[in-house]
């Protein structure tokens, strides 16, 4: 019930929004998020958009995961 | 995006990340001479641990504790079955979301009710119930509200909907669970000790990074905000390691992708606008005050359990022990039905029906791994 799923938002209009998840089109009302605009990523969950992901700290924590792997490979961690 | 997505279940990444935390562990085991312990306080956490692999793969490193996040789990007998005893009267449509429809109550499940002709639909966006009841002026609609933080706005702007159209013949019997009161309750009754909580992603993205203070100020322990991808799960449990490690309190916002620190403050003014704090039962834990959310005495036309006349009766007893499940206290495996009369195809109890379940994950992915 809580997992949502990243979708793209394609279509705006005033409290709805068509969005791409992983190719096919969907409704959901974006209430909670108005400031959102096309092309950003959204969580949605049953039906509502909740979140807007935020590309940059999704990026970053992509560079986080990869330093945490690099420091494993070169030395000890305490 | 997609290209982080496919980051975040990557090998490459995942094995290194997954031996940093063996290796974390290890060094935690050496000066405490135990494991550390945490809870994973959403239901779709444990689901995700365990499909991942992540749980099996820990399993000598790192206790994980499923917690009390996995909403049709939580909710207590009596409410179940007042909420299928709905389904019994006449010219009603009962909505709710596809977990409700297998749980079993006392005398049947929602699936039963619906084989039998009562009118019994699965919505995946609850809105839906308000173009059913504008398309249905002679039936009663009803929507089984269940959930926490996450799933509550929604609930909220259900009634928004049902007020603005002045719908007569639509009302919400909600039993909602919020997660501070239950993250209280557990620290207080010391019966489970912890090192940290896993803090559970989408209900933070309504309550915000900062609504979780309190565990550091009053209970000095951590707590961080997870995702759900493999690589987003092991990089949070690294840093909860690293926390008991250091002896150190911390609230992290692993989540910073889709978690604020205010949180979704559209979400929470809506929910204040309908909803109420109100005492909620839990299942195997009993009444905590204040732990959930009822519609308002200003909206009583939406309130079902006020509309409809409902009488609890006292629960049929079974073996089914969901409700130590969900606090912690023993693991699926340690229920003697686990596997045996109770499976996925025929559950006894709600923790083997949903798929936040904890039964239902450990049936799936970690069988005959103990
Ligand atoms: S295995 Fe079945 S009966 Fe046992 S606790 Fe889980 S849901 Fe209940």
């Amino acid at each position: 019930m809580c997992v949502g799923v990243p979708a793209k938002i394609i279509e705006k209009h005033e409290y709805s929004a068509v969005v791409d998840v992983m190719g096919s089109q969907t409704n959901v009302g974006i209430i909670f998020v108005p400031e959102v605009e096309l092309g950003d990523y959204v969580i949605v969950h049953a039906g509502q958009a909740i979140s807007i992901i935020n590309e940059q700290y999704a990026k970053e924590s992509v560079v986080e995961w990869r330093k945490m792997v690099d420091a494993r490979n070169s030395e000890p961690i305490f | 995006m997609r290209e982080i997505l496919n980051q975040s279940s990557n090998p490459e990444i995942i094995k290194p990340m997954l031996e940093l935390v063996m290796e974390k562990a290890e060094m935690f085991k050496q000066r405490f001479h135990r494991k550390p312990v945490f809870m994973e306080v959403c239901g779709s956490h444990t689901h995700a641990l365990a499909k991942s692999g992540i749980k099996q793969a820990l399993k000598e490193y790192v206790r994980l504790i499923s917690g009390p996040g996995c909403p049709v789990c939580v909710t207590d007998q009596r409410s179940i079955d007042s909420m299928i005893e709905l389904s019994q009267g006449e010219n009603r449509i009962i909505c709710t979301f596809g977990d409700m429809m297998r749980v079993p109550g006392s005398k049947y499940s929602l699936m039963e009710e619906r084989t039998k002709g009562k009118d019994v639909r699965v919505l995946y966006a609850p809105t839906d119930a308000i173009k059913i009841a504008e398309d249905n002026p002679e039936q009663e609609i009803i929507f089984l509200g269940i959930g926490f933080e996450t799933t509550i706005p929604i609930l909220a702007l259900l009634m928004q909907e049902a007020e603005k159209k002045q719908l007569t013949n639509f009302s919400i019997w909600m039993t909602t669970k919020l997660v501070r009161p239950v993250l209280e309750y557990l620290l207080q009754s010391g019966e489970v000790a912890l090192d940290g909580f896993l803090l559970p992603g989408h209900v933070s993205i309504v309550l915000g990074e900062e609504n979780y203070s309190f565990l550091v100020d009053d209970y000095h322990i951590s707590g961080v905000i997870a995702g759900f991808e493999p690589a987003e799960l092991l990089s949070s449990v690294q840093k909860l390691v690293q926390l008991a490690y250091d002896g150190e309190a911390k609230i992290i916002n692993d989540y910073p992708s889709v978690v604020t620190k205010k949180g979704n403050s559209a979400a929470r003014n809506l929910m204040a606008r309908y909803f109420e704090e109100c005492d909620e039962a839990w299942r195997g834990i009993g009444t905590i005050a204040k732990s959930g959310l009822d519609i308002k005495p200003a909206y009583r036309q939406f309130n079902a359990k006020l509309k409809f006349n409902i009488k609890q009766q006292e629960p049929r007893k079974t073996k089914c022990r969901c409700g130590e499940i969900i606090v912690g206290k023993i693991d699926p495996e340690e229920c003697p039905l686990f596997g045996k009369a109770c499976t996925p195809r025929k559950p006894i109890g709600p923790c083997m029906v949903s798929d936040e379940g904890s039964c239902s994950a450990a049936y799936l992915f970690m069988r005959g791994l103990g």
